[in-house]
């Protein structure tokens, strides 16, 4: 049989695969455009530009952003821009956090032995399996039981109260964050090995400057890529930080929610757009470091 | 240099605690005296305690009792990198994100020497191994044998009193492996340093060193030179795993300290040879050994001392040597004789079932304690 002649059946396969992989994200991006207010069916583009915006029952007929006028409008939503910044600040302080933690974790489980070690593995595992609701209700009891507590025993009222915010939400994502980190690590760790970290200490390098010129470089893709997958867990996570957000702490995820339940307008689908775009190029970035290290230096 | 030895293993035990919870010694009770500017090599097979011994020199482990010394100095539990020495890893152990030259200026950065210095001496330790040229090139951009270059240049470049090698050829071709046995013995003559080599190659060994301690079960069984090694194997398991022997059991029957006479019950008949330890006495049991070279082949009608009949059972003709495998009263023994003399006739080689007479000389012939 011709290995290049491919059976129909495959290519079928592969192109509803590829279909309901990509067809709502094509369908989303398509309604980021979209003339029509009600976001229900494609009314086709805004086409025209002019010094304000021109409707026509709930259709856009002109804006002064004409193409991208739901882009223009999204920029001026106060709501959405605050929603992002918690969001980029939530992920990124949880990111780096989780990440050193749990390549601190991957190195301690590969190198030593320990009476708790077996557990300590297992362990990583829980928070992975458990269902995201139940855990996301149990960090708001610790939460609203410690706080209380905290609370009455130290006699704190008014805004100096303990209370959910940006900071539980941080603190819970590291938490769930910290066994991915773990598992991508270490998994990286499993071929190191360690008479590169001998050699360099045989060269006269003390741990500390081992670690950060010879086994951080090495293990550094490792590292990427787990706190790279950490990011985007934060980014969209929706269960979580549903339970330990408070006032001013309303993600991305959150927001979008929030407008679903009143109405959906293609601002949903432009901040949807740019989120997709955001974390594409986040990837590409990745993808182009990586190469770039394996590349022979000339 | 403040002391006659370079490095010295005093009473060195080694524990382990495998997987399972036992206890085993890796290194048991090692003594050794490495002298400056020798080329010492362990040899054993796997697991025989030599690795770990290269490890606590380097200061990877830490001895459970004894002590190492280095130039003299106690090291206790001093960490690698205030050791005097420099390893080559048995894996290279290069490192892949950087390029050669900063493999082998990485020591030297280490140490804080400077800029230009560092150019300069890496310079100079890429041209003694032959690698002027590759200071762009990343480890996987190289060969086999070129990494291990590197991995050489990166330890001599720091100067040390003592190289460490560990299995340093192992991963080489035989041809690449024999070419890199000399550059490294010459580097060695040339520096003026001492190497201290672990190989599991008898040959390679025996070739490279001034010095050999064979080793097995954690403990060295003898530390002496090459030829010493061979022609005096102290016990039964050096003779074995040195080069090939024939060993026939018997019991001294009279001893004097040049030479031990032996009834060698299989064969019915006694075997005069040279004791091997001092300790024997009349009425031991013990173990006499022969090497295949050193069995002649003599003309049938000689009536001398030391002749056997043996019946050849297989002879292999391997170009420089011939191999009879005889049988002697039950007891099977291997003959090497050299093809000195040019000949094509089939009649002039041992056939099976020949009747041959060896000749066991005393000089040749060890007597062995039995372990």
């Amino acid at each position: 049989m011709n290995p290049h002649k491919r059976s129909p059946l495959v290519i079928a396969a592969a192109s509803l695969v590829y279909f309901f992989l990509y067809a709502p994200i094509v369908i989303l991006i398509l309604y980021s455009f979209n003339a029509s207010r009600a976001n229900v069916t494609f009314e086709g583009f805004i086409t025209e530009t002019s010094s304000r915006v021109v409707m026509d029952g709930s259709l856009v007929k002109a804006s002064p952003c004409g193409f991208f006028h739901w882009y223009c409008d999204l920029s001026r939503n106060d709501d959405v821009i605050e929603a992002a910044e918690n969001t980029l600040t939530i992920a990124f302080t949880a990111t780096i956090i989780a990440t050193t933690i749990g390549t601190m974790a991957a190195l301690a489980l590969q190198r030593y032995d320990f009476k708790f070690k077996p557990f300590s593995q297992l362990s990583l595992y829980i928070p992975i399996v458990i269902p995201e609701i139940v855990m996301g209700i149990g960090i708001l009891t610790l939460f609203s039981q410690t706080f209380g507590a905290l609370n009455s025993a130290l006699n704190l009222t008014g805004d100096s109260r303990l209370s959910l915010g940006i900071w539980t939400v941080t603190v819970s994502h590291i938490a769930f964050m910290v066994p991915f980190v773990t598992l991508v690590v270490q998994a990286r760790l499993q071929g190191f090995d360690k008479s590169y970290e001998e050699a360099a200490m045989d060269l006269g390098a003390n741990e500390w400057t081992t670690f950060w010129r010879v086994t951080f470089p090495m293990i550094l893709p490792g590292v990427l890529s787990g706190a790279l997958l950490a990011f985007t867990l934060s980014l969209d996570d929706f269960v979580i930080t549903f339970f330990t957000n408070g006032p001013g702490s309303t993600t991305l995820p959150i927001y979008v929610y929030g407008l679903l339940r009143r109405i959906i307008t293609p601002q949903v689908n432009a901040l949807s757009t740019v989120w997709i775009l955001i974390v594409f190029l986040a990837v590409l970035a990745l993808q182009w470091l990586q190469s770039r290290e394996q590349k022979p230096a000339q | 240099m403040t002391s006659e030895f370079a490095v010295e293993l005093r009473d060195v035990v080694k524990r382990f605690i495998t997987p399972e919870g036992n206890e085993i010694a890796a290194v048991d009770h090692v003594t050794m005296q490495i002298k400056n500017g020798e080329f010492f090599s362990m040899l054993g097979s796997s697991g025989c305690g030599k690795t770990t011994s290269l490890r606590m020199i380097a200061g990877f482990e830490w001895p459970t009792e004894g002590e190492v010394y280095i130039e003299g100095k106690a090291m206790g539990h001093t960490p690698p990198y205030q050791r005097k020495v420099n390893t080559v890893f048995q894996s290279y152990a290069l490192f892949q994100h950087m390029t050669v030259f900063q493999n082998v200026a990485f020591g030297l950065e280490m140490e804080g020497v400077k800029e230009s210095e560092i150019k300069q001496r890496v310079g100079r330790a890429l041209e003694m191994v032959q690698l002027t040229g590759m200071e762009r090139r990343k480890p996987k951009q190289l060969s086999g044998g070129q990494q291990q270059r590197v991995a050489v240049a990166r330890a001599l470049v720091k100067t040390p009193e003592v190289l460490l090698l560990d299995e340093p050829l192992g991963a080489l071709d035989l041809k690449l492996r024999k070419e890199m046995q000399l550059e490294l013995k010459a580097l060695q003559q040339q520096l003026g340093i001492t190497f201290i080599y672990v190989t599991h190659d008898q040959e390679e060994a025996l070739t490279m060193s001034d010095r050999i301690a064979v080793m097995s079960k954690g403990r060295v069984q003898q530390l002496a030179t090459p030829v010493e090694i061979y022609e005096r194997p102290v016990n039964k398991f050096v003779a074995d795993f040195i080069g090939e022997s024939n060993f026939l059991e018997g019991k001294i029957k009279s001893i004097s300290k040049d030479e031990a006479v032996v009834h060698i019950p299989a064969l019915n008949a006694d075997i005069r040879g040279m004791p091997m330890a001092r300790d024997m006495v009349n009425g031991e049991e013990v173990i006499v050994s022969i090497r295949p070279e050193k069995v002649r082949i003599v003309e049938s009608g000689a009536k001398t001392d030391g002749i056997f009949k043996a019946r050849v059972m297989n002879s292999v003709y391997i170009g420089s040597d011939t191999h009879v495998y005889a049988e002697l009263d039950g007891v099977r023994l291997k003959v090497m004789e050299q093809n000195r003399i040019s000949r094509l006739d089939p009649s002039s080689f041992y056939n099976k079932d020949q009747v041959i007479s060896l000749l066991f000389l005393p000089e040749n012939t060890l007597v062995l304690k039995k372990d």
